[in-house]
C-alpha cells in the first residue's frame, strides 16, 4: 500500500502523508482529534526522515491504541518535531481495516516539483 | 514478465542468466502462465537479490512470487558467512516469523457443522482479533526475555498448551541464539500487551474441512481424513517483529557504506553476517521468532478453550508450525559439498524432505508438512517437503495465493456485509471486527492457491497432499 501527501512545503507534505497513512487503517474523518501526542525524530536525510516520521506514527498508534486526524509537522535540517491529536482506537466507530507494520524505502521519495509543490511518499507494508 | 528475458529450464523452471554485478543466476518456480502474470518488479527483485555478496547458487523465487520489499515475497536466497555473506533485514521481512500451524481436532465435519456459528462466536470472544486489541498477558521486562528465549517452550512452561506440541513446531519451538537484549526497548514495548493476538489483514484463524486427498499414505502419517476437521492459525510475531524490522531496515542502510555494500535499491540493505550489525539483527531476529512461536502457541491454547466449550469431545493436537519470513543456518549439499548458509525465506515455506536429521520422528522418513493459506473463501493446502525439493531451493516452497488486487482496489469492488453474505451462502461463517477490512481481503482479490500449489508440486518442490475448505473463519 502507498501512501503520498502533496504540500505547498515540505511539512505540508509530510502531514499529508502521515494523514494518508491514518486513511490506511480508517477514514480519518471519524477520528476525533481530541488528545494531543508530541513525537521526534531524525535521520541523515529528507528520505530517511520520511520513513522515520511515519514509522513513529505507526508505533504511538500501535502502543497508545489511538488514532491520529490532524498532524503539526516542524522540521529543521533533518529534525523533525510534530504534535499529533487524535482518540483512543474504537472498534464499532473506527472499524479499522489493518494495521501498518511499518514504512518501507520502496518507492521513496521526497521531492519538489517546478511549481514549488512538495511530494513525500513511500510504501508501507500492511 | 517478460518471459522472453527467461531460458525455460522445465515446465515449472525458469532461469535469468547472469548479467551485469549478478554473482549467480536467478531461477523462478512457476507456470508459463503464472510466471507470465508475474510483476516485472519480481524479475528486478530476483536480479537484484542475485547480486548480494556471498549469495550461493542461485537467487530463487517462489510460484507465488510478487512484489516485495528489497527481496520478492516468495524470494529464497543462501548466503555463506565465509564469502562475505550477508544478513538483510528486508530479507526477513518486518513480520517476522509469520507463518502457519494447523491442528486436527479428532472431529468430523458433520459434528461440526451444526455448531459453527457458535463455535465462530466463542473462537472471536476468546482469540483477540484486529487493529488496537490487546492480549490477556501483560508481559513484564523479566517475562519479556524469557519469552523472546524460550518461544513456544516458555509459553508451554507458562501452561499455554501441551508438551507434544512442540515436537510439532519448527525448531522444537525454541529458536537459540536469540539475543533480547538485542530487542529494542521500543520493540518490547509495542510487544508487551500483545501476546495471543492474531493482528490484522492477511491474519486470520480458520476452522477447515478435508476436502480432498491427493496422496491418501502421507495424508495417513499427518494424521488427515478426508471429512475431518482441522483448525489453522496464521499470524506472526506483531508489533514485536514489526519493530525490529523497522529499525534494523534503517540501521543497515546507514551502515551499508562502513561495511563496503553497494545495494541497487535500499530496500536491500543488509550487513555482513560476520559483523556487528550483522550478530546483532540475527539475535533480535531469532528473537522475534521466538515471539512469533510463542504468540502462536498461545492462540492454540485459546483455540483449544473455545472448543472445550462448544464441541468438549474435541481433542486438538498440533500438526505442525512452520514460519514463512525467516533466515535460518543451515547445512545443504551445493555442488556435492555440505556447506552451512543462512537461509533467507521471505514470504516462502521451509520444506524439508524425507530424511532430513531436523525434523521430528514422525516425519523424518516421509518430510516436513508444508502448510500453505488460502483466503477466506478459498482452499488452503497441506504440501510434504520433497527429497528433489532440497537440492533445487534449499528445501523450501511457497507460502500462499499472494494478492493480485491492492487493498484500495479490493474496496471500490466489494463490500465487507456483501462478502460475509456471499461466503455465508456457502456456508462459510465469518467473523472480523472490521467490515472494511473484510472488503479489502475478499477472496477475488487473491491469486488462485490452487494454481501456485500445483506449480510447486510440478516443480518438485513439495507434494500436494491435502486440500482444505474453510467452514469458520476469524478475520483480524
Amino acid at each position: 500500500m502507498g501512501v503520498r501527501g502533496i504540500g505547498p512545503t515540505k511539512e505540508a507534505a509530510f502531514e499529508a502523508a502521515a494523514m494518508a497513512l491514518t486513511a490506511v487503517t480508517t477514514d480519518p474523518q471519524r477520528v476525533s482529534p481530541g488528545e494531543a501526542v508530541t513525537v521526534r525524530c531524525e535521520a541523515p536525510d529528507d528520505e530517511l526522515l520520511l520513513v522515520d516520521w511515519l514509522n513513529a506514527l505507526v508505533y504511538e498508534m500501535a502502543t497508545r491504541r489511538m488514532l491520529f486526524s490532524r498532524f503539526e509537522v516542524r522540521l529543521s535540517d533533518h529534525r523533525l518535531e510534530a504534535t499529533l491529536w487524535g482518540e483512543p482506537v474504537d472498534p464499532a466507530r473506527h472499524s479499522p481495516a489493518v494495521e501498518v507494520k511499518g514504512a518501507t524505502y520502496t518507492s521513496l521519495a521526497v521531492a519538489q516539483d517546478r511549481q514549488g509543490l512538495w511530494t513525500a511518499q513511500c510504501v508501507v507494508d500492511v | 514478465m517478460d518471459l522472453n528475458l527467461l531460458t525455460r529450464r522445465s515446465a515449472c523452471e525458469w532461469q535469468i542468466r547472469p548479467f551485469g554485478a549478478m554473482r549467480v543466476p536467478g531461477i523462478i518456480y512457476g507456470t508459463e502462465a503464472l510466471v507470465r502474470e508475474m510483476d516485472d518488479k519480481v524479475y528486478e527483485q530476483v536480479t537484484n537479490v542475485a547480486t548480494l555478496p556471498g549469495i550461493v547458487k542461485a537467487s530463487h523465487a517462489m510460484p507465488d512470487a510478487h512484489w516485495g520489499y528489497g527481496f520478492p515475497i516468495g524470494g529464497v536466497a543462501a548466503f555463506d558467512p565465509d564469502q562475505g555473506g550477508i544478513i538483510s533485514a528486508g530479507g526477513v521481512g518486518f513480520d517476522i516469523s509469520c507463518g502457519v500451524r494447523t491442528l486436527t481436532t479428532g472431529l468430523t465435519t458433520e459434528q461440526v457443522e451444526p455448531v459453527k456459528e457458535r463455535l465462530a462466536d466463542r473462537l472471536f470472544h476468546h482469540v483477540p482479533a484486529g487493529v488496537g486489541s490487546t492480549g490477556l498477558l501483560r508481559l513484564k521486562a523479566a517475562d519479556m526475555d524469557a519469552m523472546l528465549t524460550g518461544g513456544a517452550r516458555w509459553a508451554v512452561r507458562q501452561g499455554y498448551g501441551r508438551t507434544a506440541d512442540l515436537e510439532r513446531t519448527e525448531e522444537q519451538g525454541c529458536i537459540a541464539g536469540a539475543v533480547p537484549a538485542a530487542v529494542s526497548e521500543r520493540a518490547k514495548k509495542r510487544q508487551q500487551d500483545e501476546m495471543g493476538t492474531l493482528g490484522s489483514g492477511n491474519h486470520y484463524l480458520e476452522v477447515q474441512r478435508v476436502a480432498r486427498l491427493f496422496n491418501h499414505e502421507i495424508a495417513a502419517a499427518f494424521g488427515l481424513r478426508e471429512g475431518d476437521v482441522v483448525v489453522s492459525i496464521h499470524c506472526g510475531s506483531r508489533g514485536l517483529g514489526h519493530q525490529i524490522g523497522t529499525e534494523f531496515l534503517k540501521t543497515m542502510a546507514v551502515s551499508a557504506a562502513r561495511y563496503k555494500i553497494h545495494v541497487p535499491d535500499r530496500e536491500l540493505a543488509c550487513a555482513p553476517i560476520h559483523s556487528e550489525v550483522g550478530q546483532e539483527y540475527l539475535g533480535a531476529m531469532r528473537a522475534a521468532m521466538n515471539c512469533a512461536l510463542a504468540n502462536r502457541q498461545i492462540i492454540t491454547h485459546l483455540v483449544r478453550k473455545a472448543f472445550a466449550e462448544v464441541l468438549p469431545q474435541a481433542d486438538l493436537n498440533l500438526l505442525y508450525d512452520v514460519s514463512h519470513n525467516t533466515c535460518k543456518i543451515e547445512d545443504h549439499v551445493v555442488d556435492g559439498n555440505t556447506m552451512r548458509v543462512f537461509v533467507h525465506r521471505k514470504g516462502a515455506t521451509r520444506a524439508f524432505g524425507p530424511g532430513h536429521p531436523d525434523l521430528p520422528p514422525p516425519f523424518r522418513d516421509i518430510g516436513q508438512p508444508v502448510l500453505i493459506g488460502g483466503t477466506m473463501g478459498t482452499a488452503s493446502y497441506v504440501l510434504v517437503g520433497t527429497r528433489e525439493g532440497m537440492e533445487l531451493a534449499f528445501g523450501s516452497a511457497c507460502h500462499g495465493a499472494g494478492r493480485n488486487m491492492s487493498r484500495h482496489q479490493a474496496l471500490r469492488q466489494w463490500q465487507g456485509r456483501d462478502v460475509v453474505k456471499e461466503l455465508g451462502l456457502r456456508g462459510i461463517v465469518i467473523r472480523s471486527p472490521s467490515l472494511r477490512g473484510v472488503a479489502e481481503e475478499a477472496p477475488g482479490a487473491y491469486k488462485d492457491v490452487s494454481e501456485v500449489v500445483q506449480a510447486a508440486d510440478e516443480a518438485h518442490l513439495a507434494g500436494i497432499v491435502a486440500q482444505l475448505e474453510p467452514m469458520v473463519c476469524i478475520k483480524g
